[in-house]
């Protein structure tokens, strides 16, 4: 049960990713990140359904599309919605995830749905006396290698060097001669990958329906408050607190599977409201 | 040789805002006789109307200052609207308070929870504010959700009315809901006017220089979120007065705030004729376009995006500038005679 919830904090992991990057590189909270990901799983689906595309093919064609369009979403939409005022861009999420939620559920209806895998979702391995899931083991993979990779690209590339600068001072970056509202875009155009990849993994693990898109959100923002801010491995642990924390309450009584990770979540923010691993304060 | 200072004198009313409250005093009397002036057979369906209205309406004000006063953008204030509206029911059926009397003690009451919850939330700013603010409400659902005696997921219905007659029960929320708008358009109003709204305008163009100037930012912003949480619980009890059941996914709907978000920002966020116009423009829209279901959702949710970034002060922001009106001044104007 133990490893089960932290393989389930794994996929979590993978959802908290995009919104730390957001608000780690320009403090935009992306209130529509659940929508978003519930978004990616549907349209990977539809990319099965539609295209009679193989899965895994569906899958790796809808990455490059969620480059561009966070892209694009960032440049023409949010980067009007930045400033010392957090109210616009938090409307402006807002109103993306009610405009997503209502366009998938005119589009797909309200049943839930999942993505193919071929029967990889009941395929199993055993290690050390443990029968594990090999989907839930490649989802865990996955999300190290995400951690680990964004980490890598913050820490030692000339892109996470530019992230880093228009994070810490944004007039200062430009006056050096970067183009914040390019950089910007590179960044959410990173995060809707990762959205993207949540999305389907999510699709492929259960299922997506409309309306699940807050309660994603919720789970990426706690993992990522836990793990403390600006901190990629602090998100990665903060996820697996979380997943194990409901795995434990679903285990004493199911009702209170989801109300136990909230609880934690809250209870963790009065005793150490800078997380567990804070890299950067402020 | 003296210094000659000329005189000045601090205006804050306008001659809109005169017109104003004489046009508000004759709606409010047109609307407090509506039960003797109406059609017999469509005053029912008016006054429901207006009760639910008046609840989205006083919901929306109370978001209004918070986030546009207080600065504390939530999507976490519908906690209050159904913790106002729970209290409200376990008040009546479970102790046998009259419904009634019940709706002021259910607004104290989420105003009292508000103390302890603002210790956490107020642990997050800004963005990670509104969604702290959510799981806070999240979990008050779920709690709910969870608690058998009144019905847990699905809810339960409101017995303690049932001796009530209809037209009585009816007419008499219909006058709460009448009051209870009046009240809130005065309590906001008030409350800005006052030296407690001019730190709370200070701390709102800038927290930091407030603070320098001796105004207790910390307390000032509690104060705010207690009387928006009051206010949240008012328009929740009344509310389910008026629908007579409940439910934790209809109570602690985050939709009520995504309505008053809207409402705020379509009419113009940070003043009181904002959420008055906003919750003019929703409720035509839902008259008429709310049958379209998901599309108009849909419609809603554009809308609040292309004003946010086209109008950024809402409609009445625009009216305002344009024309200079103010009905509900709360700013002080110098004026210099010479």
């Amino acid at each position: 049960m133990l490893v089960q919830g932290i393989l389930l904090g794994g996929l979590y992991s993978l959802f908290a990713l995009g919104l730390s990057l957001m608000f780690g590189v320009m403090r935009l909270t992306n209130t529509a990140q659940g929508d978003f990901i519930v978004l990616g799983g549907f349209a990977a689906i539809a990319g099965v359904a539609t295209f009679g595309l193989q899965p895994a093919l569906s899958a790796l064609l809808l990455l490059p599309i969620a480059f561009g369009a966070g892209y694009a979403m960032q440049r023409f939409v949010l980067n009007g919605t930045l400033g010392k005022d957090p109210l616009p861009s938090l409307v402006v999420t807002f109103g993306l995830s009610i405009v997503i939620q209502n366009g998938l559920l005119e589009t797909f209806s309200a049943d839930p749905r999942s993505l193919d895998t071929g029967g990889l979702n009941i395929q199993s391995v055993s290690i050390g006396g443990l029968s594990l899931g090999v989907l839930p083991l490649l989802i865990f993979a996955i999300a190290v290698l995400c951690t680990a990779g964004l980490q890598a690209l913050f820490a030692r590339t000339a892109l996470g060097r530019a992230f880093r600068a228009v994070s810490d001072d944004r007039e200062i970056a430009e006056l050096m001669g970067l183009k914040a509202g390019h950089i910007y875009a590179l960044a959410t155009a990173i995060a809707f990958v990762l959205i993207a990849i949540a999305g389907v993994l999510q699709a492929m693990r259960t299922t997506v329906s409309p309306s699940d898109g807050p309660l994603l959100l919720l789970f990426a923002f706690e993992a990522v408050i836990i793990g403390g801010m600006g901190s990629f491995w602090g998100t990665f642990v903060g996820a697996m607190v979380l997943g194990l924390t409901q795995q434990i309450g679903f285990r004493v009584d199911p009702g209170w599977g989801l109300w136990a990770g909230h609880l934690m979540f809250l209870a963790l923010l009065v005793v150490r409201p800078q997380g567990l691993f804070p890299k950067t304060r402020g | 040789m003296s210094i000659h200072s000329p005189p000045i004198d601090v205006q804050r009313g306008t001659r809109a805002s005169r017109v104003a409250l004489w046009i508000s005093l004759a709606v409010l009397l047109g609307a407090a006789s509506l039960p003797w002036w109406a059609p017999e057979e469509s005053a029912p369906a008016w006054m429901r109307e207006f009760v639910e209205i008046a609840c989205y309406f006083i919901f929306a004000m109370m978001w209004n200052l918070l986030a546009g006063y207080g600065g504390m953008v939530s999507i976490g204030q519908q906690a209050y609207f159904g913790l106002g509206g729970y209290a409200m029911l376990m008040l009546g059926n479970l102790a046998g308070v009259n419904p009634f009397v019940a709706i002021p003690i259910a607004a104290i009451a989420a105003a009292a929870v508000a103390v302890p919850v603002s210790w956490v939330a107020f642990r997050l700013q800004g963005g990670y504010f509104a969604i702290g603010t959510w799981v806070i409400a999240e979990v008050f659902r779920l709690s709910f959700a969870n608690m058998p005696i009144v019905g847990g997921g699905s809810g339960t219905s409101l017995t303690a009315l049932r001796g009530i007659e209809r037209s009585t029960r009816e007419n008499l929320t219909y006058g709460l809901a009448v009051a209870c708008t009046v009240a809130a358009i005065g309590l906001v109003y008030l409350f800005l006017r006052s030296k407690r709204g001019l730190a709370l305008l200070a701390i709102r163009d800038n927290e930091m220089a407030a603070e320098s100037q001796g105004v207790a930012v910390l307390r000032m912003k509690l104060a705010v979120y207690v009387v928006a949480a009051f206010g949240a619980g008012l328009a929740g009890a009344l509310y389910f007065v008026g629908n007579l059941r409940i439910s934790p996914n209809a109570a602690f709907n985050v939709n009520w705030t995504a309505f008053a978000i809207f409402m705020v920002v379509i009419g113009g966020i940070g003043r009181i004729e904002g959420p008055i116009v906003g919750a003019l423009i929703f409720w035509a829209l839902n008259k008429f376009f709310s049958d379209y279901g998901t599309w108009y959702l849909l419609g809603l949710g554009l809308l609040a995006i292309v004003v946010t970034i086209n109008f950024k002060q809402g409609l009445w922001g625009w009216v305002q500038e344009r024309w200079g009106l103010s009905l509900f001044p709360t700013r002080r104007h110098l004026h210099i005679k010479e």
